[in-house]
């Protein structure tokens, strides 16, 4: 996750607390996916940005994950994000993101 | 889990762009208070 991202998840969390946070992706793959849950719930990885040792523990999703599709109005997802969704490889994005939530997210 | 939350919402060029995510998450009741579009290339 790009470090200016990484400042500001960091600012907001301690804003309005970690508890009232959620992050929601768009990554094309389940790597980078995966990369970003792990930013922003274990630390930064790439021991690069201010995410780095901080354990943040944020609740993360994926955009097509069910969890999400389940509170997002019908319509308005089928406009916005069906289309790419299906040129997406979400089975691999959904055991990405279910394995570093499982792992790290403490809400 | 959506409704009220404060979401930061970090989309990818190549995959969902973040607007696009903004609009699902608010018609589910979230605050966004960040919104960004990576960008890999």
């Amino acid at each position: 996750m790009d470090l200016e991202n990484q400042r500001r998840v960091k600012e907001l969390s301690e804003k309005y607390g970690a508890e009232n946070m959620v992050i929601v992706l768009g990554a094309a793959e389940s790597e980078a996916a995966g990369l970003a849950a792990e930013t922003v719930t274990a630390g930064d990885p790439t021991y690069a940005g201010p995410l780095t040792g901080v354990s943040l523990g944020l609740r993360v999703y994926h955009i097509c994950e069910d969890e999400m599709k389940a509170e997002i109005a019908e319509q308005v997802y089928e406009d916005q994000v069906s289309m790419m969704e299906m040129v997406l490889d979400v089975d691999s994005i959904k055991k990405e993101m279910s394995a570093i939530r499982s792992e790290y997210c403490k809400f | 889990m959506l409704k009220n939350a404060k979401v930061v919402v970090i989309g990818d060029r190549d995959g969902i762009p973040g607007p696009a995510i903004e609009e699902c998450v608010r018609s589910a009741g979230a605050e966004v208070v960040f919104s960004s579009t990576e960008c890999f290339v």
